[in-house]
């Protein structure tokens, strides 16, 4: 019984809201034509990766795959222009998964304390979090690389992820999600005279998987995004990040870029936060459909 | 904003918050103290010794063309990346929202751009619109437009704030998507049975719903602009020409890292601190008022 009346209310009377007919190849259409328009530069990169440099310095370019693929992604992969891009794709996986799951850890818990706790101080401590959400680390970038140096932390993991911990994107979304949950969860806990982590625990944690999937997601694009930070901290090749990595490979002066190599490297970067997105998205939508039952 | 139900004790809040506190207290509140204290000093050339000259640095960036000129760039361009951004966004959310089948695929694909780096996304661009070999710019100059961002500090800002926006779309896009699949079908449904046109749903019933996801976009796309360009900026214009795509951070970074004047820096860092911290309690004690939660 509850399953047909779960089914009738996803799949509510046809046309009345939903588009038909002619309307609906029509919003097809659009969405085709963003999606073309989105997907552009994207492609053009792919094209670039795959043909020779001679091909691409006398414009107008193909606009179709060529025969280079391996060529070019090879010589990407295993010498690169400065240091091998498996290197630098290996630095940006460390510090991306370290940034996430930091953040994510650090941000559930001192949500769960602002939401659920009266404590001294509380107000103030909740500005002084919600005031980093504003001020990323390009603000003050001169005395935070001075700490990271004072602590000797140049050219290591530990330099390149700390500093970018200290967010509150995701205490925020945390926040948010948590004034969402209904107060009778917590009073009941509470009137079985549960602790506060276990309430944590066994309701809010399970409650907010979904979310962190989310934030999961956002906060590896975040930490495998970063250009500013890796460019100033990581002066050994070695530790550089694909991101910062690929402005390096430009020539300086009147040099002509090695662009089939630089485009290659380019789809490198690319393709780990893709894959997570994509199959992330997946959690996501089941999340959300968890969540509507 | 505050739960009914609370827990008691005040250690372990103290405990939870912690984490976050101490390493926004190393990375974040003591290196915007120590911009603070830099901005009342001049190094001298050398390095050994810093000269008191209070609000000296203050005084000379306000009277500074240049910084001036920075300011109004910033505005401009923020502005530009959030609208250019966030309509897109919400038109293509709005139009998959009416699919009944075929709506995931198209989030697939267009969710592939969120994950690549402003850095990658300046150097896809930059390929497209590239003087010399780009393909865009190739067309264009046969249509008899001449294209030269190197140049044009117009064009140059049309370039790095399309480049800027394009990941953001997607962003966007996932985040409306996913709000306007949580909007109640069955509210929907009765205000169409009850003669509520299209428009007349999407301005009654789905924009309030989705003024929490609004309000979060456009804090976090203001903060994008401001802060987590700078990777485009850097591989398209480096701040030309004639600085006319030098954003805020842009010039705390190339006056400190370039130029090595600490002290404006510094005091670039403060006046980005006071500014950023003002705008951020204004929107949320402004706006969080007037959205639906």
């Amino acid at each position: 019984m509850t399953h047909s009346a779960a089914k009738r209310r996803k799949e509510p009377a046809p046309g009345m809201v939903e588009k038909r007919g002619l309307g609906l190849w029509f919003t097809h259409a659009i969405m085709i034509f963003g999606v073309l328009i989105v997907f552009f530069p994207i492609w053009l990169a792919f094209v670039a990766s795959t043909i020779t440099q001679p091909e691409i310095v006398s414009p107008p370019m193909p606009l179709w795959p060529g025969d280079q693929f391996f060529t070019n992604y090879k010589k990407a992969l295993f010498s690169g222009v400065n240091v091998p891009v498996a290197t630098m794709l290996f630095n940006s996986l460390v510090m991306a998964i370290g940034i996430a799951f930091g953040k994510i850890v650090i941000s559930l818990l001192s949500a769960f304390a602002i939401v659920y706790f009266k404590f001294p101080g509380k107000m103030i401590f909740f500005w002084l979090i919600f005031l980093t959400l504003m001020l990323p680390v390009e603000v003050r970038i001169v005395p935070t690389y001075q700490v990271v140096a004072g602590f000797g932390m140049l050219n290591s993991y530990g330099g390149l992820i700390l500093p970018l911990i200290a967010s509150a994107t995701a205490t925020f979304l945390f926040r948010q999600f948590f004034m969402t949950v209904p107060d009778e969860l917590a009073e009941a806990a509470r009137v079985d005279g549960a602790r506060p982590m276990r309430f944590f625990w066994d309701i809010l944690f399970p409650m907010s998987r979904t979310n962190i999937a989310a934030l999961f997601v956002i906060l590896f694009i975040y930490g495998w995004n970063q250009y500013l930070w890796p460019l100033l901290i990581t002066t050994d090749p070695e530790m550089n990040t694909i991101v910062m990595g690929i402005k390096q490979m430009f020539p300086s002066g009147d040099d002509v870029a090695d662009w089939p190599v630089i485009m290659a490297t380019s789809i490198l970067a690319m393709i780990p936060p893709v894959i997570v997105v994509v199959s992330m998205q997946k959690l996501f939508i089941r999340g959300l459909v968890d969540s509507e039952k | 904003m505050e739960k009914r139900v609370t827990f008691k004790g005040w250690l372990l809040p103290l405990c939870l918050i912690a984490p976050q506190v101490i390493v926004s207290a190393i990375f974040f509140f003591y290196p915007a103290a120590q911009a603070v204290w830099q901005s009342l000093f001049i190094p001298d050339p050398f390095g050994l010794s810093m000269q008191w000259v209070g609000l000296g640095n203050f005084e000379y960036l306000l009277s500074d063309p240049y910084y001036r000129a920075s300011f109004l760039t910033t505005g401009i361009f923020s502005i530009l990346v959030t609208l250019v951004s966030m309509i897109p966004a919400l038109f293509l959310a709005v139009v998959a929202d009416r699919l009944i089948k075929g709506a995931g695929a198209y989030r697939t694909m267009l969710i592939w751009p969120y994950a690549v780096a402003p850095a990658i996304a300046g150097v896809l661009w930059l390929f497209m619109f590239n003087t010399r070999v780009g393909v865009v710019s190739w067309y264009l100059g046969n249509l008899g437009y001449d294209w030269n961002h190197v140049l044009n500090g117009n064009e140059a800002m049309g370039l790095v704030v399309v480049s800027s926006s394009w990941g953001r779309i997607s962003y966007n896009f996932l985040f409306f998507f996913a709000a306007l699949q949580s909007v109640p079908k069955s509210v929907i449904e009765a205000a169409a049975i009850d003669g509520a046109r299209f428009w007349k749903r999407f301005w009654t019933i789905v924009l309030p719903l989705l003024s929490p996801t609004t309000f979060f976009l456009l804090v976090v796309n203001i903060v994008y602009a401001f802060f987590e360009t700078f990777g485009v900026i850097h591989t398209i214009t480096a701040g030309g020409p004639q600085q006319s795509t030098t954003i805020l951070v842009y010039k705390v970074f190339s006056d400190g890292f370039v130029g090595q004047d600490l002290g404006s820096s510094a005091a670039q860092s403060v006046i980005l601190l006071v500014v950023v911290g003002a705008l951020t309690i204004f929107q949320f004690k402004f706006v969080e008022r007037r959205v639906h939660y």
